[in-house]
């Protein structure tokens, strides 16, 4: 789960992290307000959780009142990669001197945390990472003490960050890793930590991500999400209202199973016999005659699909409850809206085959079948 | 013939009063699984699935001997369950729960460095030797008695893959399910390392996902260790960088790592054919036993 970075400065700023002053404003009038309250310039920055916001014109610089009317009315309402503005934040400009970059993250290969600390902020820093790893400082922490106050110190120092701000960039990322370690996140960055050249530091970006494994003992931020949702397009909704593992691909070929690692290997196997998979769809473990349902009716929702396969290897999902829904689903159309190939194996599959329509669907016996089948329809329908 | 379960295993199943853990323990003993007892606690005293059921795990090493526990506790308390466990000294945890947060593992994961204890999972299916002995929720009836090592990070992958080496009669010594978690007790290099040493294993099936580097190190360590044959399969081959392919762990970073393709020329290099589908693997394991 992803903060916006209104809601992760706050976050920040009310763990004592230094943030510039700013307000949400959601129309130009707002943003007018906000920014003469301020105080000129400010910069206006659209409230979306896509990276690379400034060169896609969703953050713009201003001066006065004109140029602060002409940003609202271009990026406020406006799409930013696939995400509508509906919100923008107006903060105070800071007059820097340095850009540093400040974060922790789980390293997943370790299995541990580790900090990062680099005097190359104000950029793509998985770019740093890639170009010049030597750039970024790493400090792995041990979660079971916490970050020792010398690991803070050693991260800063190692990244050859100015001795003047030294000891309140250790102090920012001690503070940051304590947000992570409570507030259970996945990544916390600081990108850029701007350094004033009276030598103050303070947050002018903010990135908090939850893991949602742990959002049940973080009702905070729990609320924080829901007030952050309605991103994402409709298809992306309905599979969130679903609760189903979905992400949107580009081609025709509709794909349902159970288990990620057999829903990649769909996918994979559309791709290997000429096909282009619409989307990855898990229905998860021991799904009901009514997720099953649920799970054609999403993959009916995007008008690109032409065909749909629906794989089940049953281990505590059941072929019986699978073939119930899979008949509630298409019963209810006087004609069933694109092609469905069915595969069913593992747990009860011989009394899922007995009790599904096959005047609905066509049934293949193996994996290779069923997908070589769907890419098939596909390119009917297609055509 | 086989490794780290075999039906002298003694089943301590946490969380059996709950509904999962108790319609999978009697599964596990229709199998053929030496359960043993269920620890939850509050609910000591009583009986779950024809065992006695104790409030704490060390109980249940006490009274019944048990050697090796098979969690299915819900993800909020699943993270004290392993470390229930670990600090009972048990020979293997088994960890089924989906769904732990990533502190608690990452935790978990630093006490695993100070205890002998083999941890298998998170969020995986188990682990099963056929006709002996399974723990976990894998469905014994594909498996089959025979000489091939499997280790995986997906549960439904791993029954698509046995089913293609069932059906050419090639059995299976044992099948690890490792997980599909950012972090995870035994990983691919563990699981290798114990088929390679096992005299009854002759040929070895790796699946693998997108996501992290655990499978250009199996490739590594392949290179230097193994000699029994590998074949390969990498899923994910398709997914697009950036989405997360619903295991927390399937996910190609922005910055290009964790490609399938860094994965399959990993285990090229080091003499693994990879199979662009199940059946190839089953395949080249065919080619491997002739």
């Amino acid at each position: 789960m992803k903060l916006h970075e209104y809601q992760a400065k706050q976050v920040f700023a009310d763990a004592g992290i230094p943030t510039p002053e700013s307000q949400l404003a959601s129309d130009v009038d707002g943003v007018l307000t906000a920014a003469e309250e301020i105080g000129y310039p400010v910069a206006v920055k659209a409230q979306v959780q896509v990276g690379g916001r400034g060169k896609a014109g969703g953050i713009e610089l201003v001066e006065n009142e004109e140029e602060a009317r002409e940003a609202a009315e271009s990026i406020i309402g406006m799409d930013l990669k696939g995400y509508h503005v509906d919100q923008v934040l107006v903060e105070g400009a800071v007059d820097f001197v340095d850009e540093l970059y400040v974060g922790i993250t789980m390293d997943r290969g370790e299995g541990k945390p580790v900090a990062m600390v680099s005097t190359k902020g104000g950029v793509n820093i998985e770019e740093v990472a890639e170009e010049d790893p030597e750039a970024i400082a790493r400090e792995h922490i041990d979660p079971s003490f916490g970050m020792h106050p010398y690991q803070a110190r050693k991260a800063v120092y190692d990244a050859g960050v100015d001795k003047a701000v030294a000891r309140d960039v250790s102090s920012v990322l001690t503070t940051l890793y304590q947000l992570w370690d409570d507030r259970d996140g996945s990544d916390a960055e600081i990108n850029p930590l701007m350094v004033t050249d009276d030598d103050e530091v303070i947050a002018a970006d903010a990135v908090m991500n939850i893991d949602e494994d742990a959002l049940f003992r973080q009702p905070e931020l729990a609320e924080m999400e829901a007030e952050a949702a309605g991103g994402g397009d409709e298809l992306e909704q309905k599979a969130d209202e679903y609760n189903f593992d979905y992400v949107r691909l580009e081609g025709n070929t509709g794909i349902i199973g159970n288990g990620a690692g057999l829903v990649m290997t769909t996918l994979d196997l559309v791709d290997h016999y000429g096909g282009e998979p619409a989307n990855f769809l898990d229905v998860g473990g021991g799904a009901k005659a009514d997720r099953i349902a649920n799970a054609l009716d999403m993959v009916f929702s995007d008008d690109n699909v032409d065909s749909v396969v629906f794989n089940i290897f049953g281990g505590i999902t059941r072929g019986d409850e699978v073939a119930k829904g899979i008949n509630e689903a298409l019963e209810q159309f006087d004609e069933i809206p694109k092609p469905v190939v069915v595969r069913l194996a593992g747990t009860n599959w011989e009394e899922g085959m007995e009790i599904l329509n096959e005047d609905l669907v066509t049934v293949e016996q193996t994996l290779e079948d069923a997908v070589q089948r769907a890419v098939e329809y596909a390119e009917e329908g297609q055509a | 013939m086989s490794v780290l379960v075999d039906d002298d295993t003694r089943v301590v199943v946490q969380g059996i009063t709950g509904g999962e853990g108790k319609f999978h323990a009697e599964q596990m003993m229709e199998y053929g699984t030496n359960v043993v007892a269920g620890a939850v606690p509050g609910k000591g005293g009583q009986e779950a699935a024809g065992v006695p059921v104790y409030d704490t795990v060390h109980e249940a090493v006490e009274e019944e001997d048990a050697d090796t526990s098979v969690i299915f506790v819900p993800p909020a308390f699943a993270g004290d369950a392993i470390f229930e466990s670990l600090d009972t000294d048990l020979e293997l945890a088994v960890a089924i729960t989906e769904g732990i947060p990533t502190q608690d593992m990452a935790r978990v994961n630093k006490r695993l460095t100070e205890t002998d204890t083999r941890l298998i999972g998170p969020n995986c299916p188990g682990l099963i030797t056929p006709g002996e002995a399974k723990l976990g929720i894998l469905p014994g009836n594909i498996f089959s008695e025979g000489n091939v090592g499997l280790v995986s990070r997906s549960g439904t992958l791993t029954y698509q893959v046995v089913d293609n080496l069932t059906n050419r009669g090639l059995g299976q010594s044992t099948a690890i399910g490792i997980g599909g978690d950012p972090i995870i007790g035994t990983d691919f290099v563990d699981a290798l390392e114990l088929f390679e040493d096992d005299p009854e294993t002759d040929a070895i099936v790796m699946c693998g996902e997108i996501g992290g580097e655990d499978e250009e190190e199996a490739a590594a360590f392949i290179d230097d260790y193994v000699e029994t044959p590998v074949a390969g399969f990498i899923a994910g081959r398709t997914a697009p960088p950036g989405k997360r392919m619903g295991h927390a762990g399937a996910i190609v970073s922005g910055s290009g790592t964790g490609t399938a393709e860094s994965k399959i020329s990993a285990l090229n290099d080091a003499g693994v054919p990879v199979g662009d589908t199940p059946e190839e693997v089953a395949d080249h394991i065919e080619e491997f036993l002739a």
